[in-house]
């Protein structure tokens, strides 16, 4: 069943554009892959020339909500996890993401983007297994 | 010159999360109940951001340099592997149980709620044992 009410076809289908010029931007100027994973995990193993388009890019993406909230209020946001939660969540998605070269943006945009089985293959990987941990949530919530 | 259009990248690619409602976990984790209240907002957001994308990759694959004569890195590596599943497995398992992946994470952070700093902490702590388990293994 599609919750209707709660999804935003427009707002999503021009952030998603934006989203993309961003990263069309990072491969055509930079030569680079907007892949956030990465981005950030190549600054805790540094190599020369390479630190600081790293810190320009996380610096954008970090203001992004300062900027945003000059012209429009912020998105409503609940988060229904718990600390204990975040934590492992967060410990899970940091190794994960570098264990498999990318994340949501790096394999999920960038990589399907330019069509890399590799990437349609740990998309759907991370799609399914997210999946199945909300299902078996529900399920232990119940 | 680079790093204005690195930083511009960052933050054209931190108002599209905002803006598409992907800075919501519960918005995700809507898109990952596809058994309950199925909410498809990320898949919009998906074919926005692939679109798009798709022609700048087409158009980078056949360049080795960019106009601001920088080196085009794109990934060299073919082959389907166990680390490339196994570890999308950890991170899907981590994305579903928060609501957040990497990058709308980081641009929530600057919002004041504590609770998207609590979970790049913990990712960053995640991908320094990443780090070090490398490290172990290459010696």
């Amino acid at each position: 069943m599609i919750d209707w009410a709660e999804v935003t076809p427009l707002a999503s289908l021009i952030g998603g554009i934006l989203v993309g010029i961003a990263a069309s931007l990072l491969i055509l100027l930079n030569g680079r892959i907007a892949g956030i994973s990465g981005i950030l995990g190549g600054l805790l193993n540094p190599k020369k020339n390479d630190v600081y388009w790293r810190l320009a890019f996380l610096s954008g993406l970090i203001i992004a909500p300062i900027i945003y909230r000059t012209v429009h209020p912020l998105p409503s946001v609940s988060v229904n996890a718990g600390s204990t939660t975040l934590i492992i969540a967060g410990l899970l998605v940091g190794i994960g993401t570098r264990y498999g070269s990318g994340c949501t943006s790096g394999h999920g945009i960038c990589g399907i983007a330019k069509l890399s089985p590799r990437s349609i293959a740990a998309t759907l990987a991370f799609m399914l297994a997210g999946a199945f941990t909300v299902l078996l949530a529900r399920q232990l919530a119940q | 010159m680079t790093l204005i259009s690195s930083f511009i990248a960052g933050l054209l690619f931190g108002l599209g999360l905002i803006l598409s409602g992907m800075t919501d976990p519960e918005k995700v984790i809507g898109f990952l109940d596809i058994t309950g209240a199925w909410n498809p907002s990320l898949a919009f957001v998906m074919a926005g951001a692939v679109l798009v994308s798709y022609f700048a990759f087409r158009v980078a694959g056949k360049r080795s340099k960019t106009i601001l004569s920088q080196q085009i890195l794109l990934p060299t590596k073919k082959e389907i592997d166990a680390r490339l599943i196994l570890g999308s497995i950890i991170f899907g398992v981590g994305w579903g149980l928060a609501g957040y992946c990497p990058g709308p994470a980081l641009a929530s952070i600057a919002t004041g709620h504590k609770e998207p700093l609590l979970f790049v902490a913990a990712m960053l702590i995640g991908m320094a044992i990443y780090e070090v388990i490398q490290k172990i293994q290459s010696r």
